[in-house]
């Protein structure tokens, strides 16, 4: 009888949440937007956000990513970068799978077998090297597939940048990933450190860019989130472009009427 | 006499070539503004990776894309985007000392991240004619870095092939300075003068 209850209501909770999932998700389809169009309901709070990670890129994330860039020699960089694309593959395969998209599975499952055995264990890209060249997915462009829109805009606290859509892969992505369910539980967190590191790196590298948008703009929040929606589109519409369908999504005229908006 | 005679037939030949000409105009101006569009981001490419090669100070290298910038972009039309409805209102003298300063204010900061392509080169892909305009695609090969694409809109409605917009991996030049010049101005409670003044720091 308890456990009949019990059941219950994890079904009524699970049903609640996936129709409030659907039901934000439904709310947000439509088409493609325009390069500058922007949907930011949630502006103020996002701000406050953009103002929590400015501080904390300030006072802890820049520094240390700096510090790392120092200390830890290219070669060192490198592995710790391939290790960590290595291990986003199988959650890649997994979303090529759900994408219909069998073209970048099958590439992707080939980069996991040469990287694990040419590449010795994953240390080398070695796929890269040969021709495969990475082609990262998420399941944020699973639901975009699959024909869910954009949504909000929102930037969250630590991670940045995001939409309701691509928040919703990121949370799906994290609790489904195939790397840490089949490794036990001192792995898995060894290998979250690492693609932790591994973003650190990217912070580090890219550092010019992520300073330029942070700190020497005058609304570093709405160049954030301008740059982080025109590059999403744009990842995302690569295979509408490859198809011919959306040929000038990213075009504005500025002859045709010099002060739209 | 003869001299004449010669003239007039030679008028003559072109008259008739002209004609000719005029009755295949559309295609042929099509296919010369891909080309030009083309040709422009080639020499626009050749004179970036020319100056980041060139070993010259910072100052110099930016009075350089300065120059480069205000003879292959149309900057007056990108100015007065960038600058949006404010446009409008703005006077003959504010637009062109706001063009002036929006000028040194963009060879400054695309200048600044052009030392990143040291030892990079960028390569001039494919061009085609979209609607009004010509989209020229290149791909910047960094050191250390995946390729990535660069797009380019090129125009001739200012009367020769200009362009007017560049598109980085999807991140569109004019939209993100829309942004950063509304914002700008936003900071001087929209008086566009103070903003013209201080962008010389900018």
């Amino acid at each position: 009888m308890g456990q009949q209850k019990t059941s219950n209501a994890t079904r009524v909770a699970r049903v609640a949440l996936a129709a409030m999932a659907s039901g934000m998700l439904a709310a947000c389809a439509g088409p493609t937007p325009a390069p500058d169009q922007i949907n930011d309901p949630f502006e103020n709070t996002n701000r406050a956000f953009h103002a929590f990670n400015r501080g904390l890129d300030r006072a802890v994330v820049g520094p240390v990513a700096k510090g790392f860039g120092t200390v830890v020699p290219e070669p060192g960089k490198r592995i710790i970068g391939n290790f960590a694309n290595m291990l986003d593959l199988p959650g890649d395969i997994v979303n090529n799978v759900l994408q219909f998209n069998i073209d970048d599975a099958a590439t992707n499952t080939l980069r996991l077998a040469t990287n694990l055995t040419m590449g010795v264990g994953g240390i080398f890209d070695a796929a890269t090297a040969l021709g495969l060249p990475s082609q990262p997915t998420d399941f944020g462009e699973t639901l975009y597939v699959w024909g869910v829109g954009e949504g909000p805009y929102l930037e969250l606290p630590f991670t940045g940048p995001s939409t309701v859509r691509d928040a919703t892969g990121t949370l799906v992505d994290l609790a489904t990933n195939p790397v840490s369910l089949a490794l036990p539980s001192r792995e898995a967190t060894a290998a979250n450190a690492l693609k932790l590191l591994s973003r650190l790196r990217d912070r580090d590298r890219f550092a010019s860019s992520v300073e330029s948008i942070l700190y020497d703009s005058a609304d570093s929040y709405a160049q954030a989130r301008l740059i982080y929606l025109q590059n999403r589109r744009f990842q995302l519409g690569q295979t509408d472009a490859a198809a011919g369908t959306n040929p000038d999504s990213d075009f504005i005229d500025p002859y045709e009427d010099p002060y739209a908006q | 006499m003869p001299n004449d005679m010669h003239l007039t037939r030679r008028g003559l030949a072109m008259a008739l070539a002209s004609g000719l000409a005029l009755a295949g105009l559309p295609r042929m101006a099509a296919a010369l503004t891909v080309d030009e569009a083309r040709g422009l981001v080639d020499k626009t490419v050749a004179d970036i990776n020319a100056i980041i090669n060139s070993g010259k100070s910072e100052s110099a290298m930016f009075r350089d894309f300065e120059k480069l910038f205000a003879a292959y972009a149309d900057v007056p039309t990108i100015a007065r985007s960038a600058l949006g409805p404010v446009a409008r209102e703005a006077s003959k003298s504010q637009l062109s000392g706001f063009t002036k300063a929006f000028q040194g204010y963009i060879s400054r900061k695309y200048g600044r991240r052009f030392r990143e392509f040291i030892g990079g080169r960028i390569e001039v892909e494919d061009a085609r004619e979209v609607k009004s305009y010509v989209e020229v695609i290149s791909t910047a090969f960094l050191q250390g870095e995946s390729p990535f694409e660069v797009r380019w809109h090129v125009s001739d409605k200012a009367g020769k092939s200009l362009f007017f917009n560049i598109i980085i991996e999807g991140v569109n030049m004019l939209a993100s300075e829309r942004t950063e010049i509304g914002a700008l101005l936003d900071q001087r409670g929209g008086d566009l003068d103070r903003l013209i003044a201080d962008m010389a720091a900018l």
